[in-house]
């Protein structure tokens, strides 16, 4: 026994070239033989690889999908996130407590399933949702979790579940809205050849000419970035795709991913051409490792037609092919430096910049890390010229932008439309009357109060990576934004100070307003508190962190002023709770002063 | 101008810097003091704990990371800055479970130090009171994970300086923590009393077991004079 399970792991890691680099895919596998990842398999694993106990140890601990600790044959990991809660994922825990008999966060008697909660994993039109062993469940209703239950524990496929890839998962495309840039007719390798009939130089003009700008959310013009990877002098330059789509209420890569993964491959081959790489990476988001066989025979396919491979269409000496690497569950890993890392196979901890990703990206090479959307926006400015692309959209927005649509609205999906949509347009659009709020760019974003919504989707007025959540009048708005706060606090990668315990500050100190325990100086407190997360950390996720907080202290004032109370300070110490225990055992009530406790 | 040099301007002074250094860097040189936790000259920086952030060209960067280049406009001392700073150290304080009167590094401890030298008096943050580990395995050093501010000194120290890896961090987020090259703790690295890494700390978490008080409180490093001290003393013998 103990000699199969160190044989096991040898095989796995000769499997993957015995390479400390790809450490994520030996993780992934042995954690899907072994069911969790403990502390000798991890003292094995880094014999095998000639590397430290706690490098490994450092990167197992990181990833949310890899537990230290024996787990059920099958975990469920419902979706929490705040447009699953809207839709009724409350209720479903409830169910799938009672049918397991245990509380999330624990593994049932007979050891068969585990319960885990998990961030948004991209289907927030299609609420609530759950991975089960890596297969998506949506639109489950309590009355379902009873026969998913009894499946999974008779460990065979039935109910609602089946084993295995793609097919299995339920997952709606719910595309409403196509357009001429993404969801258009391809065909494969228009691009690819027009490309490679030009010198590099004119590629990256010809989308400087277009003016198109990232899609993952900061923005920068993709010309100059494939510019400064081009030039930066290496042995080696790398494509890197994002496709970790993280930002909750984002689901319109999965979309991408599942129409379109041709129109990426050729963009990702395009960018392969003008910064003189020969290897790729999609990195994919663990949650949509229900994708992967999908995508790999798109690449098989692609392989066989000459459009990766050696001699990339007939150009003699242009080569590159195209690696997926899937993620282990960490929102940081959006991150362009903590993708590298993590495709490096470490922790994934954003780098400082300088230095750049262009300059010193993956194995310290240059690499240019590009959005889903933004690789498929290049391929079509080189098929159609820069012209086309930048007659639509606004003046430093060009080009159409893909939304992700959830929450309170009649019509949940995703929309391909020019730049420049009014807010107000947009939710007449998806049926949603009434809004009180709709947040744009997920919680990392803003949330718009009605007085906003004549504002512009564009770089220059309201910026989105592409998440809508519209937030009807009955919301408890300031409830959905103590989760976006939780979700900061479970994703702060924790290598600085400022996010690592700000967050969790942040957290209490809403909790205390929202609980009525606040006056005037706790809300300067958390405003002083937002700040200080927002200037002083290390990455774009403790930047952005306080958003949620800060955008409705300024956009919604008087739902914090009803909930203060007037004076300077009320204690969040609980004097009464705290002896509680101590006045049972002896038996004394002390007379305490009520304004005290 | 010659290649050699740049200049960098600090607060609306004038600095000298050399190629390859970072903002920090040219500071120290110049006597100008950043303040700076995880930083410590003998590493390579590890941009942790932030508080080395001044505004370059009018946007926050950690200066311990940041290359000097010539023209930089550097904000460091201001009344902005410091604020954010000493809600930073208030949050290391709050974080780990601190009693600085029966703390072995009192008067040597920079996060104390730190404290005083912005003018944190008493936190103002509730304390998180978290569970955290000792491990007292090793017959020469302990780790007091009370302490630890997760600078990560040791375990670069232990990596650069020693050619070791005895730490390393696991977990993420505020369970971040720590963490040793061993199953059962500390006894079972190849940590050794000798290690650049046993005493790198700048804060009473790893320390060598039996020299707490050789240094009589009243003698210790900040005692008597402010953290940075050093530093700013270069600029007032120029
Ligand atoms: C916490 C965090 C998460 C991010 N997540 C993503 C993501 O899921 N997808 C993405 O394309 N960009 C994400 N980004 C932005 C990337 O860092 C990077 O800017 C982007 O991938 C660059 O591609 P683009 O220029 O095509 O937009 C994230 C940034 C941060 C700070
Ligand atoms: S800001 Fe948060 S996520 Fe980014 S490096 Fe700091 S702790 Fe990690
Ligand atoms: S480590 Fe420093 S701050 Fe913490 S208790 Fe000891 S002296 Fe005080
Ligand atoms: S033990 Fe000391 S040196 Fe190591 S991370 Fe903690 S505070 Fe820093
Ligand atoms: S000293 Fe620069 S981040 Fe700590």
């Amino acid at each position: 026994m103990a000699e199969d399970y160190a044989k096991l792991v040898n095989e796995t890691v000769e499997k993957f070239g015995k390479d400390r680099g790809r450490l994520m895919d030996i993780a992934r596998a042995l954690h899907a033989e072994l069911g969790h990842l403990s502390e000798d398999t991890i003292g094995l694993v880094a014999d095998a690889l000639g590397i430290h106990r706690v490098e490994v140890r450092d990167m197992a601990s990181f990833y949310a999908f890899f537990s230290r600790e024996p787990k059920g044959r099958a975990t469920i990991r419902l979706c929490n996130a705040v447009v699953e809660r809207m839709k009724g994922a409350d209720e479903v825990a409830k169910a799938f407590e009672e049918a397991v008999g245990c509380s999330f966060g624990e593994t049932s008697e007979d050891g068969k399933i585990s319960l885990e909660y998990t961030p948004c994993i991209g289907m927030s039109d299609q609420p609530p949702s759950a991975l089960v062993n890596g297969v998506v469940l949506t639109r489950i209703r309590p009355q379902d979790v009873p026969g998913i239950v009894a499946a999974l524990r008779k460990g065979e496929g039935g109910g609602r579940l089946h084993e295995g890839g793609y097919e299995s998962s339920e997952v709606e495309l719910n595309l409403r809205q196509t357009g001429p840039v993404v969801f258009a007719p391809m065909e494969r390798g228009a691009a690819i050849r027009k490309a490679v009939n030009m010198t590099a130089d004119d590629v990256i003009n010809e989308l400087n000419r277009a003016r198109v700008r990232g899609r993952g959310g900061a923005g920068f013009p993709t010309a100059m970035k494939w510019d400064f990877c081009r030039k930066a002098e290496a042995d080696a330059h790398y494509v890197v795709c994002n496709g970790d789509e993280g930002e909750p209420g984002t689901f319109k890569d999965r979309v991408i991913l599942t129409e379109q993964a041709d129109l990426l491959f050729e963009g990702m081959t395009v960018a392969g051409y003008a910064i003189g790489a020969q290897e790729g990476f999609l990195y994919l988001r663990g949650e949509y490792e229900y994708l992967i066989g999908h995508l790999q025979q798109t690449l098989a396919k692609r392989r066989r037609l000459g459009l990766l491979g050696e001699n990339i269409c007939g150009r003699e000496g242009f080569n590159f092919d195209i690696r997926i690497q899937l993620g282990a569950g960490a929102y940081v890993c959006g991150e362009e430096s903590a993708l590298i890392e993590s495709l490096e196979g470490k922790r994934g901890a954003p780098r400082d910049r300088p230095p750049f990703p262009v300059q010193k990206g993956y194995l310290s090479r240059p690499s240019s890390v590009n959005n889903v959307e933004t690789l498929c926006c290049a391929a079509r400015i080189i098929e159609h010229g820069a012209d086309w692309f930048a007659a639509m959209g606004t003046k430093d927005s060009t080009g159409t932008k893909l939304l992700s649509v959830s929450g309170d609205c009649e019509r949940p999906g995703v929309y391909e439309l020019e730049y420049g949509i009014t807010v107000e347009k947009l939710l007449e659009l998806v049926g949603a009357d009434g809004a009180q709020a709709v947040q744009i760019g997920g919680p990392s974003g803003q949330c718009l109060a009605p007085k906003d919504f004549g504002r512009a989707i564009s770089f220059e007025d309201v910026p989105t990576g592409g998440s809508v959540i519209v937030f009807g009048p009955e919301r408890n708005l300031l409830e959905c934004m103590r989760q976006f706060i939780e979700f900061f606090v479970d994703e702060s990668c924790g290598w600085c100070a400022p996010c690592r315990v700000g967050t969790t500050l942040l957290l209490k100190q809403l909790e205390k307003v929202l609980e009525g325990k606040g006056t005037r100086a706790d809300l300067d407190q958390l405003e002083r508190l937002g700040v200080t997360v927002k200037t002083m950390s290390r990455c774009g996720l403790g930047q952005t962190a306080a958003n949620p907080i800060l955008t409705t202290l300024r956009n919604f004032p008087d739902l914090y002023d009803n909930l203060i109370k007037p004076g300077d300070f009320i204690p969040s110490f609980d004097l009464k709770k705290a002896i509680a225990e101590s006045c049972a055992i002896t038996g004394r009530n002390p007379e305490l002063e009520e304004e005290h406790v | 101008m010659s290649d050699e040099t740049m200049t960098i301007i600090i607060d609306g002074v004038e600095v000298a810097a050399q190629p390859g250094q970072t903002i920090l860097e040219a500071a120290d040189q110049a006597g100008v003091y950043i303040p700076r936790l995880c930083y410590h000259p003998d590493l390579p920086p590890g941009g942790h704990c932030r508080l080395c952030t001044v505004k370059v060209n009018g946007r926050p960067a950690s200066s311990c990371t940041f290359p000097a280049s010539d023209g930089l406009v550097i904000e460091n001392d201001t009344e902005e800055l410091n604020a954010f700073r000493r809600t930073i150290v208030e949050m290391l304080f709050v974080e780990g479970n601190h009693h600085c009167p029966s703390c072995e590094a009192s008067g040597d401890c920079e996060l104390q130090a730190m404290a005083y030298r912005l003018g944190l008096l008493t936190p103002t943050l509730p304390y998180l009171r978290q569970p955290r580990q000792l491990d007292a395995s090793h017959k020469d050093v302990y780790i007091d994970r009370d302490r630890c501010i997760l600078c990560g000194r040791c375990s670069r120290a232990s990596k650069v300086e020693d050619g070791k890896t005895v730490f390393g961090f696991e977990g993420r987020g505020i369970h971040k923590r720590i963490a040793v090259d061993g199953a059962k703790g500390l006894s079972d690295t190849d940590m050794s009393v000798a290690d650049e890494a046993a005493r790198i700390c700048p804060t009473g978490c790893l320390r060598v077991k039996r020299e707490g008080y050789r240094v009589p409180v009243g003698q210790r490093t900040y005692d008597h004079t402010p953290i940075g001290s050093d530093i700013e003393h270069k600029k007032a013998t120029r």
